[in-house]
């Protein structure tokens, strides 16, 4: 294969670039509605997590009871709504949304503290809105470990050094967060799921359009060669991608508090392996497409959907079933995501998150390589008959 | 005799079941302006498409430049220009700029786009216009442009497809000065219309109908070789009432209204002229004159493609 020409891709960079720069609506879409959406998102996300409508059922009603209580009602992560007789009341108040989590202790509870035993007390979560609902789940559970631990500090202090269980059992679940801030785990995979929508959506429109245009034909007679044409539609955007990735990284910082802990130019690399590979995601999408509005959707479906639930963004991965957590490889913001938490959050190094920057060079390669025998193999014009008996 | 620019040996395109181009073949030579007229839907597209190499042929084989289209397209390519049937340039970038670009897409380099810039720009009349966005200029000026962008890189053929549709009169005259001075300069013109007044302009004309290839030659040959009765130009009292009278002889051939005269073909000119004088005259209409007159090529034309629909064939493959 002769190497490509520079001058033929010098053409198409510079057509791109002016072509982007007479359609500012674009060009603000891509820039900015990343940061925008991340501002949006954010403190939506945030505030719902916070003052989470709590109700209480106290069966015990003795002062070590209480003072659990006062533990939930005295965090900012929930909003003591009523304090009710019986479980049975629980249903009505978080069928009509008054309440979205519960906390029931049990009858016993002090008794069994001071015996030595675990009473069991129970959380109820609305699982209808998955993403307070877990949240809330991870904060009671902080919440009853930090009281256990207290009194298990007291008892011990009590017996004198004696072997104690821990007191209280409660299925801890706070994700990577130790903090309990959600904008720490929330802000790396709103990046990755904003970045990943808008850049995909983007550059599904680039040849899809000429060939609506018509220019597609053109270029097809010059000599420009499809991975000229490629990299040259690439280069404008991995460029403004960037910029409005860092908007996002700023923002996150400024607003949220979400610093880089590891190293920039590690996260420098793991965002452009990540921006290319969407934005190549983009590229064969409109190479196989005909009309920017089917362009438009399958953008949307094959990045909205995907990296909402599967990259790890809302759901932990590893609380899926094996079937799903199999498809989870396919979604690259998982890997980026990975990468993202690690480098921002734990302050990873390379070594730590080079396997997910392999994934995602492979998946940029894959997505590109894809376009360009799909575009150099030219759109032949089958008819659409002969399209639909093939179907 | 040199090698044709292009040659095609039944060249067909079908669509499903459809048969948009049937099996046509036919040769152009070099430096020639080659007219392909055919109506809307005759598949003259679909032609113009499989010579550039866009939309692979069912069957049938050509070479274009000497280049086998299906094994060595990208010969094809370099060797020729394409003006698509739709516009299309860049409309959000300006004059200069698509000037620009194509000249990068075709390779060429700075030096040699330095040169070429001012001769499109005065091809194309748009001096003093480089930086005017593409999109706000007339049909007229948007065709020249893209003439001037398919010919940027010096091809020895360029493939114009319908280049003067939605034109005014006045724009359609200009552009075929414009291929005229390419075809002065040795570039074979492969151009296709349905204005059948154009086809006077070109060397060479093939007539498609229906996918298929129905007349032939120079509009000379056409003119003299398909009509071969004479037509006479019948200029008369009551044209209505003369027309219905002279359709009732057994030797009138065939009969139209010209404008304020009658055309009518007979066997032979004298004895047809001496025969529509003494028929008007037991009417008492007064017949000025009868002059033999050519047929025009929108005659020929016509005369073909009925005498095609008599037979019954060409009918038969269209939806
Ligand atoms: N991609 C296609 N699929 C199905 N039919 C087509 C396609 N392209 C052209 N046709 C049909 O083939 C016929 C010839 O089209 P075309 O070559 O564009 O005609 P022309 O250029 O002479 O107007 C038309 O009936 C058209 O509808
Ligand atoms: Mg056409």
């Amino acid at each position: 294969m002769t190497p490509l020409s520079a001058r033929c891709l010098r053409a198409v960079v510079k057509k791109e670039f002016r072509q982007i720069r007479r359609d500012p609506r674009s060009l603000m879409f891509m820039a900015f509605l990343p940061a925008f959406m991340l501002l949006m998102f954010g403190y939506a996300l945030n505030f719902d997590v916070k003052r989470i409508p709590l109700a209480v059922v106290d069966g015990d009603g003795s002062r070590a009871s209480r003072g659990l209580v006062d533990k939930f009602r005295t965090t900012e992560y929930f909003d003591l709504k009523a304090v009710l007789p019986r479980t049975a009341a629980i249903d009505p108040l978080m069928a009509r949304e008054k309440v979205r989590a519960a906390l029931v202790i049990p009858a016993g509870f002090a008794e069994d503290l001071l015996a030595g035993r675990s009473p069991a007390v129970q959380i109820i979560v609305d699982g209808s809105n998955a993403m307070s609902g877990t949240t809330a789940a991870g904060y009671a559970g902080a919440i009853l470990q930090s009281y256990s631990q207290r009194i298990t500090l007291q008892a011990l202090a009590r017996r004198g050094l004696g072997s104690a269980a821990l007191p209280l059992q409660a299925e801890v679940r706070v994700w990577y967060n130790p903090e309990l801030r959600s904008a720490k785990f929330l802000v790396p995979g709103l990046m990755a799921f904003i970045l990943m929508v808008i850049v995909t959506v983007s550059t599904a429109f680039s040849i899809v359009r000429e060939k609506e245009r018509g220019t597609m034909d053109q270029i097809r007679i010059s000599s420009l060669r499809s991975a000229e044409l490629i990299l040259g539609k690439i280069v404008p955007y991995v460029a403004i991608s960037l910029v409005s990735a860092h908007l996002v990284l700023l923002l996150g910082q400024v607003l949220f508090g979400v610093g880089i802990r590891g190293s920039y130019p590690l996260l420098l690399l793991a965002m452009l392996l990540f921006l290319v590979g969407a934005l190549g995601q983009g590229i064969l999408i409109s190479a196989v497409t005909r009309t920017q509005q089917v362009a438009f959707l399958f953008a949307v479906l094959t990045t909205m959907l995907p990296t909402f639930i599967l990259s790890g963004f809302v759901f932990p991965i590893r609380n899926m079933p094996a079937a799903v957590q199999a498809v989870t490889y396919l979604v690259p913001a998982r890997y980026f995501l990975d990468a993202l938490r690690a480098v921002i959050l734990k302050g990873a190094g390379f070594g730590a998150v080079w396997g997910q920057l392999l994934l995602l060079l492979a998946f940029a390669a894959l997505s590109l390589g894809a376009s360009a025998a799909r575009i150099g193999r030219g759109d032949k014009e089958p008819s659409p008959r002969r399209r639909r008996a093939r179907a | 005799m040199a090698e044709p620019a292009i040659e095609v040996r039944s060249l067909t395109k079908r669509f499903g079941d459809f048969v948009a181009v049937d099996a046509v073949s036919f040769e152009v030579e070099r430096g020639r302006i080659f007219g392909f007229l055919g109506a809307n839907g005759a598949g003259k597209s679909t032609t113009i498409r499989m010579l550039c190499g866009l939309l692979d042929p069912t069957s049938g084989a050509a070479t274009v430049g000497g280049h086998d289209i299906r094994r060595e397209p990208e010969r094809v390519k370099r060797a020729i220009g394409y003006m698509s049937q739709r516009f299309s340039l860049y409309g959000d970038l300006t004059v200069a700029e698509n000037i620009g670009f194509f000249g990068g897409a075709y390779g060429l380099s700075r030096r040699a786009l330095a040169e070429r810039l001012p001769w499109v720009l005065g091809l194309a009349g748009l001096v003093g216009r480089e930086r005017s966005l593409t999109r706000t200029l007339s049909v007229g000026w948007k065709q020249r442009l893209a003439l001037g962008c398919a010919v940027l890189h010096e091809p020895r053929i360029v493939f114009l497809d319908e280049p003067t549709g939605g034109v005014d009169p006045a724009s359609r005259r200009r552009f075929w000065e414009l291929i005229n001075g390419l075809s002065e300069r040795g570039i074979t013109v492969f151009v296709t219309t349905h204005y059948l007044d154009e086809a006077e302009y070109c060397n060479d004309i093939r007539l498609i109908h229906a996918g298929r290839i129905v007349a032939g030659g120079s509009p000379r040959e056409l003119k003299t070789s398909v009509i071969r009765n004479p037509i006479l130009e019948v200029a008369c009292d009551r044209i209505v009432e003369a027309l219905e009278i002279l359709q009732k002889e057994p030797w009138v051939l065939e009969t139209s209204i010209f404008g304020m005269s009658l055309h009518i073909s007979v066997e032979d000119e004298e004895e047809g002229r001496r025969l529509i004088a003494a028929r008007l005259g037991r009417e008492g209409i007064a017949v000025h004159r009868a002059d033999r007159i050519m047929p025009s090529l929108e005659d020929v034309f016509i005369h073909k493609i009925e005498e095609q629909a008599g037979t019954g064939e060409a009918g038969e493959a269209r939806p």
